[in-house]
């Protein structure tokens, strides 16, 4: 079985500064997955969503599409890696041009992929894609960008990638500039993408709540490492790294039961000790040991479902091979199949 | 930190009292009433979170609070009583004294509100000085260690530029400027919208402290209902510039009675189960031409008859909770969502 798409000790460095440190893992080819990279600022997961598009060049290591190194593509495979992997950005506002129509970002990848043979058939695509995102295509088509909310400018975004029948759709952050009651419908519609379309989809964001009712498994990333990886209901339901315990504690849950935890963060860097002595996160953490300050600590698996890279684990096994999705478990969609799924099965 | 929980305001006078007040954007198409009819009060000590989508009225409101309203807006009625002295009547003078001193903004994206060609400590120095003009140069440097101090940042701080601090810490500095007068009443528009989960937690905790340290009344700004739920004690929900649901936060999240902040709890999803997740269907209405009666009939899945021909009024219907709404005194509560609603319908164009 090739997988879909895979990161072989991928990292990038400018200069000194790591973005990402070696990540490896693996997205199945067979079995629609949704996967989350979660993690704040600065942590990585935007360099993450930009190797995988290939739009950046890992610094170390490699990313095979369907076992082809992006690196070394031939240009029709570089052609069909461009259609079958499709992104959707944060900001619906920037990937529009104000001079023309809405039409435009969805006519422009019919033309350049050869998809429809008349200008019929084209106009047909475009309103099976739309009216797959919950748009109707008479009130869309023809329009300018400025008519059209955020959340319909992001919808359209996201018909477009579908458009191309798409294996892989990487969105980094997709909802944080819409409105929240329109986030649900537009993350619903990635899920549905998923399970009837048997799209694959990384959903990069900070937004754990999104994530956890999303998608299957989950990375976060701080500092351009991996602190724990595993399905979304070992990880934010009941998280064992320090740092992604913090990130679940501070998230502002609607319900008054569930108060924000009250711990102050720390910082505190000993003179002279750089990221890459230690623990990434050893200044910030409340369980800091001395052995944390000098080295990095290995993936602990302190279950079958998940990884922490955290030496308060350092008693349960650790991952052998470096392939963090081998905690994942099996996607939603290959659980339950969908409509489609299930239809089109021989 | 649970809001709930902490001593509930003491039943003193009112500091801040908004009477139908009226925000108008002139265009081209007649006025689009950004704010319409909106009356609340703040006691001392008290956190009152105003919650709505974009376009609802919320920013608008914050800034006629301050009386900073620009063309083409304006204010076309009411009043904003601060201590009993209306802030609308006030001449320019009056006003000047009483920003800052009395009532202090956090603005939205308060990480762009600052001089980026000043150094922080003289900022707060500037603030500080334009109302207490006979302070030492050293009372004032001393003044503003505290203040970075009690945001949470250390007294060298005021040394830096922002564009040396992070967004977090422009934030806190904001807050410290707001607060370097020992302000009644903050307002404060989506102070974290910018900012990672762990540093809006932070920063609304420092927030929480500042203000229960001085006894101000806070107006929290913003469209995340979790977050306003972690803070406020009571929550207002604007719909297409009016208040149509306001009561005790735990009232609010528990036990909505307004159909949209039923609807607005239940878009956002949890980490305990999973479910479908639900948004609202449709898009708020255009400001410029509002439809008859009920501004959110449209998308309401209650609406009948009457909510397209008359305005629903806020009344009482609980125990300190108002809704604009027609169900109402006919119910005692929310009757449950019609089967089949438009939420689940996935062909809605939102």
């Amino acid at each position: 079985m090739t997988a879909l798409i895979e990161l072989e000790g991928a990292a990038k460095t400018y200069g000194a500064f790591t973005a990402l440190d070696d990540v490896t893992l693996s997205l199945s080819g067979t079995s629609p997955s949704m996967t989350a990279i979660a993690g704040e600022s600065g942590s990585g997961k935007t360099t993450l969503a930009r190797i995988m598009l290939g739009f950046i060049p890992p610094s170390r290591g490699r990313v095979l599409y369907r076992g082809k190194d992006v690196a070394s593509m031939s240009g029709s495979e570089r052609r069909q890696f461009r259609r079958e992997v499709q992104p959707v950005f944060q900001d619906p506002f920037d990937v529009f041009n104000p001079f023309y129509r809405v039409d435009h970002v969805l006519t422009m990848p019919v033309r350049r992929y050869g998809l429809a043979h008349s200008d019929a058939e084209a106009r047909k695509l475009i309103e099976e894609a739309l009216s797959r995102v919950g748009l109707r295509p008479q009130d869309t088509l023809g329009r300018f960008p400025h008519e059209l909310s955020g959340g319909q400018r992001q919808r359209v975004m996201v018909a477009r990638a579908v458009l191309l029948r798409p294996k892989l759709i990487i969105a980094d952050e997709p909802v944080s500039m819409v409105d929240a009651s329109l986030r649900a419908t537009i993350l619903d519609e990635l899920k549905t993408l998923n399970r009837d379309l048997d799209i694959s989809i990384v959903y990069i964001t900070h937004d754990l709540t999104t994530a956890f009712q999303i998608c299957d498994n989950i990375v976060i990333l701080y500092r351009g490492t991996v602190a724990e990886a595993g399905s979304v209901e070992r990880v934010i339901g009941d998280p064992k790294h320090p740092y992604s315990q913090l990130l679940v504690s501070s998230i502002p849950l609607p319900d008054l039961s569930k108060p924000w935890g009250g711990e102050e963060v720390h910082n505190d860097e000993p003179a002279g000790w750089t990221v890459e002595d230690g623990c990434p996160f050893a200044p910030r953490c409340p369980h800091v040991m001395e052995m944390c300050w000098k080295s990095r600590p290995p993936k602990y698996l302190p279950d079958s479902q998940r990884l922490a890279t955290c030496f308060l684990y350092r008693d349960a096994p650790a991952l052998k091979e470096d392939d963090i999705s081998t905690v994942f478990r099996a996607p939603d969609a290959a659980i339950q199949p969908g409509r489609a799924r299930a239809a089109a099965t021989p | 930190m649970m809001p709930a929980e902490r001593p509930s305001a003491q039943p003193a006078a009112p500091i801040l009292v908004v009477e139908d007040l009226n925000v108008h954007y002139d265009t081209t198409d007649g006025p689009a009433k950004a704010v319409a009819d909106v009356s609340f009060s703040l006691r001392p000590g008290e956190r009152l979170g105003l919650i709505g989508e974009s376009g609802s009225g919320k920013t608008t409101m914050a800034t006629a609070l301050m009386r900073l309203t620009r063309a083409p807006g304006r204010i076309a009625g009411g009043r904003v009583l601060l201590d009993g002295q209306d802030l609308l009547q006030m001449n320019t003078a009056e006003l000047r004294a009483t920003r800052l001193r009395d009532i202090a903004l956090i603005p939205q994206g308060a990480m762009s509100s600052l001089n980026p060609v000043m150094r922080l400590g003289d900022q707060i120095i500037d603030a500080i000085a334009a109302h207490v003009p006979r302070m030492s140069r050293a009372a004032l440097e001393q003044r503003v260690g505290e203040l970075l101090t009690s945001v949470g940042l250390d007294p060298s701080a005021a040394r830096r530029y922002p564009h040396e601090l992070s967004g977090g810490m422009k934030q806190r500095a904001a807050m410290a400027i707001a607060t370097s007068l020992q302000p009644k009443v903050i307002v404060a528009d989506e102070p974290t919208s910018a900012l990672d989960v762990v540093v809006q937690r932070q920063v609304m905790q420092t927030l929480g402290k500042l203000q229960g340290g001085l006894g101000a009344a806070v107006v929290l700004i913003g469209h995340d209902m979790g977050l306003i739920a972690q803070f406020a004690d009571t929550v207002g929900v604007m719909y297409a510039g009016r208040i149509v649901e306001i009561g005790p936060v735990r009232q609010m999240i528990e036990a909505p009675r307004h159909p949209y902040t039923r609807l607005l709890v239940d878009s956002l999803p949890g980490i305990e189960v999973k479910r479908d997740l639900s948004g609202i269907p449709g898009l708020p209405p255009r400001l410029v031409d509002l439809p008859p009666g009920c501004s959110f009939a449209p998308r309401c899945p209650y609406a009948f008859d009457r909510c397209r021909r008359e305005t629903p009024q806020l009344q009482v219907v609980a125990p300190g909770q108002r809704a604009a709404c027609h169900l109402y005194p006919e119910h005692q509560v929310l009757p449950p969502l019609p089967r089949g609603h438009a939420a689940n319908d996935k062909d809605y164009a939102a």
